[in-house]
């Protein structure tokens, strides 16, 4: 009778554990998934500013039709893109010709006068980074959550209650690193 | 980091005790000397739980008034408003509430009890004379101490000290007047013994500001910071130029230094007096710096 008892606790004890570890994974799962939905956040403002900053731009910088054109399609494409790899190349288009806009917009000292295209190209700018720092924050969550899916013995609830691995969000020739030359 | 919350908790816990044994013993003293019974000891208990209980609820409230801080508007500091939000989304918290200080000297702090309810001050000259990604560092840096409650130590310690020196003030107001107007003979050599005592209760007021804020958390928020913005540099080159840097603070005083980004110095020359020594809350510049290069 004694050991009936006995193996009823451990059996108690293990389904306990169990309950706390997968709400444990459960946690960080959702904290995966509300980063990933923070980098979007991020990536809408962004085609949010696109309009306003062209149609500043166009005003002053007659002559870059061509590269306005590009943002415009890049922004496009990204927005319809149906798989996240083309949404991924569409962004990093858009952030190498905005980059590439901006640049050319100091060209411009009419431009460079005018509060409205500083207010953007401050706000473009600092969503650049954010862009990045939800990246950062979106890998930093995965590491978490990988890590404790990998770890024993959090490693059995994970199985059974398949949870599996995330993917980290690989920046596309460090987007971070060109904001602080930008400065 | 969680680590580092659980001995800041428990440090503001020793910190609210040590104040109120402080109180009651002058308090004790007080009413022992003056033949007022416990009242002494009632009274300063009293005030110095109202004292722990405002500070931690209202004391980011009062430091951010002493220092002048107002609120920055999102309008007028675009960028302020962006780099700290830009931060806290890398750092997964809350943005805190931002406010700016009227001041040349660059330099910051933050201050709240937790990341819920946090402000962070910057100065005007901090403003002005970093770059982006040496302001992206402090900022960082600040962020670091909302995040693993460095905040909550570091108020409760500038505010309730405050309560403590503001005691030891009052007794000797006390035993100026209340001494002179029993004018008891033979009380004087008891007299002095309190005034002296009064005289200590400042120094030894500071000295419980260092035990609860430790100069390795400027290291900690340091290394924080450099891993939140994942750029050393930018810290390390915001930090030279504060060393290099020759306006002084106006707003900052002996209960505030801990809890600035850098240790205000109140006026060339002064930064050598034992008081300022006694004070001394934060490791010099160039190990900072020495610091976030190894990294």
């Amino acid at each position: 009778m004694l050991w009936v008892w006995i193996g009823l606790g451990i059996l108690g004890f293990l389904l306990l554990y169990g309950i706390l570890v997968f709400n444990r994974l459960v946690r960080h799962r959702n904290r995966v998934e509300n980063a990933w939905s923070g980098i979007d956040v991020q990536l809408r403002r962004r085609y949010d500013l696109i309009p306003n900053l062209i149609e500043t731009v166009k005003g002053y910088a007659t002559h870059e039709r061509e590269l306005f054109e590009q943002v415009t399609k890049a922004r496009t494409r990204a927005i319809e893109a149906g798989t996240v790899g083309d949404q991924a190349q569409a962004e990093t288009e858009i952030t190498r010709s905005l980059g590439r806009l901006l640049a050319v917009a100091e060209a411009y000292p009419q431009l460079r006068a005018n509060e409205n295209f500083l207010a953007l190209q401050e706000e473009l700018t600092s969503t650049e980074s954010k862009i990045a720092f939800s990246r950062q924050f979106y890998n930093d969550q995965v590491m978490r959550f990988n890590t404790l899916i990998e770890q024993f013995p959090s490693l059995i609830v994970a199985r059974l209650g398949n949870f599996t691995q995330r993917e980290f969000f690989e920046a596309e020739e460090d987007s971070r690193g060109a904001v602080a030359v930008d400065i | 980091m969680y680590e580092q919350i659980a001995r800041n908790k428990w440090r503001s816990f020793l910190l609210i005790v040590g104040v109120l044994v402080l109180a009651g013993g002058i308090g004790y003293l007080f009413g022992y000397l003056f033949e007022g019974g416990l009242f002494g000891l009632v009274l300063a208990l009293g005030i110095a739980a109202v004292g722990s209980f405002s500070s931690y609820r209202y004391g980011d409230r009062l430091v951010l008034r002493v220092s002048r801080a107002r609120p920055a508007s999102r309008e007028e500091y675009p960028k302020l408003h962006n780099v700290v939000e830009g931060l806290c989304i890398a750092a997964g918290m809350p943005v805190p509430a931002i406010y700016v200080i009227p001041e040349q000297a660059p330099n910051a702090f933050a201050t709240g009890r937790d990341p819920e309810h946090a402000s962070i001050a910057v100065t005007e000259g901090l403003l002005q004379m970093m770059n982006r990604v040496e302001f992206e560092g402090v900022v960082a840096h600040e962020l670091s101490h909302v995040k693993n409650r460095d905040i909550l130590v570091g108020t409760l310690a500038a505010t309730l000290v405050g309560v403590v020196v503001l005691l030891a003030g009052w007794m000797r107001w006390g035993l100026f007047w209340g001494g002179r107007g029993r004018d008891r003979g033979g009380g004087n050599p008891i007299i002095l013994g309190i005034a002296l005592l009064a005289m200590i209760v400042a120094p030894l007021g500071a000295q419980l500001i260092r035990f609860a804020v430790s100069r390795r958390r400027e290291y900690l928020a340091d290394a924080d910071g450099a891993l939140l913005s994942r750029y050393p540099p930018g810290l390390a080159a915001a930090l030279r130029k504060i060393g290099e840097s020759t306006n002084t603070m106006q707003v900052a005083n002996n209960a505030t230094a801990h809890l600035w980004f850098s240790q205000p110095s109140r006026a060339v020359g002064e930064g050598h007096s034992r008081v300022e020594r006694l004070f001394s809350t934060h490791p010099p510049i160039e190990d900072r710096i020495r610091a976030l290069e190894e990294m």
